[in-house]
């Protein structure tokens, strides 16, 4: 038994050096956003930095010719509601699409799911056109949207609802409950746990999209962070240092909310075997 | 299941059962569309309706640029003209390349999720690490990466240097070694998503099985090829097919990383597409890509039908 247990430490010493080598791009990056930009490319590579200029760096991405504090809050902004906006469409049909018999329910489903199939790419000279007639083009309402559809959510949640137990669903029809109170009043809360997780998943997607911004926004007081950290890289040219600070700044908010849900994030994709 | 129980009740109760049942069934059909109206009505609009332009569109030499009165259907010259397009062909060709990033992928993680799971303290740690650069942004990646790959002084050629290579590769600055250097980011940054998925493979293989085989005296290598891995077959299908799908949609990291450059080596059908659609302004020929793009998808996916049931052990 002891022997087991030393063979289970030297792994598992030898997977975390593994693990850091892994993740190195990622201190390499946190390191050199807070260097003096002439340090950054030196060999061998300071990992802890001998002269700190974090600062005056993120001072330049926070406060310097690019309007970052206005990208964020745009980027915020949009991940909220498409996320809030998504989660109730798909939370609803799926619940229609569990729990409600109704005509043709079996084929729109599939339909919907067929949708799946369908590459953005394929469907993004026509998305545009309509877009522009619509008066959806340049808009943060129009992402939304583009954003909310929610057929993965609309998948992923009808697999929780079937897990329910229709007598639950029965039972409180016998009281006379319509289907809107059953839905808010006694499903939602009984796949609390897959809201949570595709919420997650949602507000990560939303969050670092760039195709949609770069397509669907012209004007510059409407950017979302990705395209702000690409137009602040080509504004710093070869100031690496800065470019650093800005993609870090960039990350952060999402790993710090990966780290505070990673058990939903991480069992939510093996569950739903997702992929955004 | 449903139905059956419906009509059972229907029958006990009698006929006033049956016209309460009536009414009962017309409200859960009004209350069934209106739950899925929402969604419903923004994939016809955002989805539906725009792949069926898409088709209609890619008949047609159109650019949104000159109205509608610009319309004219062409035939198949759009399709012809991809059969000839060599910048077409070199991008599907790239694609094709691109799909090595799987198996490459589903083999180092299989063999970090086999090790994890059986002989490793700390496993949630291990999936957080693994698992950051899959949430993390295309484009700050692909910001980080090109610092990384950066040519005469970046730390990646600065170690291959003190190594003792004297002329490591330019990286993503040249044409032979920029599709590789792509290949190796995606390899990085799927590599969580791959290993997740087997270590929940993992987990529901029984373990009376690996008893049975220990009782057996097979060695731990010989249970692995002859446990494991067969038992892990549906979810390694799952990954090759998500995998290969998702292979052919990757356009944020080409866009900031490449630009489909150098001189065409890293362009994607998918960057391409966005090339000829956005910056040629060619509607036309644009859509007749997306379709072809999505017929190839379509493929791969008709492929996972007739596999999962051929080549998948349960």
């Amino acid at each position: 038994m002891r022997s087991i247990k030393l063979n289970r430490v030297i792994v598992t010493v030898f997977m975390g050096v593994a693990g850091i080598l892994f993740i190195m791009p990622f201190l390499w990056m946190l390191s050199a956003s807070f260097k003096p930009e002439l340090d950054v490319m030196k060999y061998p590579i300071e990992w802890i930095p001998s002269k700190w200029n974090a600062v005056e760096n993120y001072k330049q991405v926070w406060a310097g010719a690019v309007p970052f504090t206005l990208y964020y809050w745009n980027t915020t902004k949009v991940t909220l509601m498409s996320t809030a906006l998504s989660l109730i469409i798909s939370a609803m049909a799926a619940y229609g699409f569990s729990k409600i018999i109704f005509k043709g329910r079996d084929i729109l489903f599939l339909v919907v799911l067929a949708t799946f199939m369908i590459p953005t790419q394929a469907i993004l000279v026509p998305q545009f056109i309509m877009y522009r007639w619509l008066g959806l083009f340049d808009s943060h309402f129009g992402l939304v949207l583009l954003a909310a559809s929610g057929v993965l959510g609309t998948f992923l949640l009808r697999q929780f609802f079937l897990g329910i137990h229709d007598e639950i669903i029965e039972s409180a029809r016998i009281d006379a409950a319509g289907h809107w109170t059953i839905f808010m009043r006694i499903a939602m809360p009984l796949v609390q746990p897959a809201l949570a997780t595709y919420m997650i998943l949602r507000f990560i997607w939303t969050w670092n999209d760039y195709q949609n911004p770069l397509i669907f926004l012209r004007s510059d007081s409407l950017f979302t962070l990705q395209l702000g950290i690409r137009k602040f890289a080509d504004f710093s040219g070869e100031f690496y240092s800065l470019m650093m600070a800005g993609a870090v700044s960039a990350i952060l908010p999402l790993l710090i909310i990966f780290m505070i849900g990673q058990k939903q994030v991480i069992e939510g994709v093996a569950m739903g075997s997702v992929k955004g | 299941m449903e139905v059956i129980t419906e009509e059972g009740t229907a029958k006990r109760s009698g006929s006033p059962g049956i016209s309460k049942m009536r009414k009962q069934s017309f409200y859960d059909n009004i209350a069934g569309y209106l739950f899925i109206a929402p969604m419903l009505i923004l994939t016809v609009t955002l989805v539906i309706i725009p792949i069926l332009l898409s088709g209609v569109i890619s008949f047609s030499n159109w650019n949104f640029v000159s109205g509608l009165d610009g319309f004219q259907f062409v035939g198949l010259d759009n399709y012809t003209r991809l059969v000839q397009d060599e910048s077409f062909h070199r991008s599907l060709f790239n694609n094709l390349i691109m799909i090595a990033v799987v198996p490459v992928a589903m083999f180092l993680a299989l063999v970090l999720a086999v090790l994890i799971n059986k002989a490793t303290y700390f496993k949630t740690f291990f999936k957080v690490i693994y698992f950051m650069p899959f949430i993390s942004s295309f484009v700050a990646i692909a910001l980080l990466w090109r610092v990384l790959y950066h040519p005469n002084n970046g730390p990646i050629n600065g170690f291959l240097r003190s190594i003792g290579f004297e002329h490591p590769p330019m990286w993503l600055a040249d044409p032979k070694f920029a599709l590789i250097s792509v290949m190796i980011i995606m390899v990085w940054t799927s590599l969580g998503f791959n290993m997740v998925i087997y270590l929940a493979g993992l987990q529901n293989i029984s373990r009376d099985l690996y008893e049975a085989a220990d009782v057996d005296g097979a060695s731990p290598l010989r249970q692995f090829f002859r446990i494991t891995l067969p038992m892990l077959s549906p979810t390694s299908f799952f990954l090759l097919i998500t995998g290969v799908v998702g292979s052919f949609k990757v356009f944020d990291l080409i866009m900031v990383l490449t630009g489909g450059g150098p001189a065409g080596s890293t362009s994607v059908i998918v960057y391409y597409l966005y090339e000829v659609a956005f910056v040629n302004l060619e509607s036309g020929y644009a859509s007749a890509m997306g379709i072809i793009l999505l017929i190839l998808i379509l493929l791969v996916t008709l492929f996972q039908w007739v596999g999962q049931k051929k080549w998948v052990n349960y």
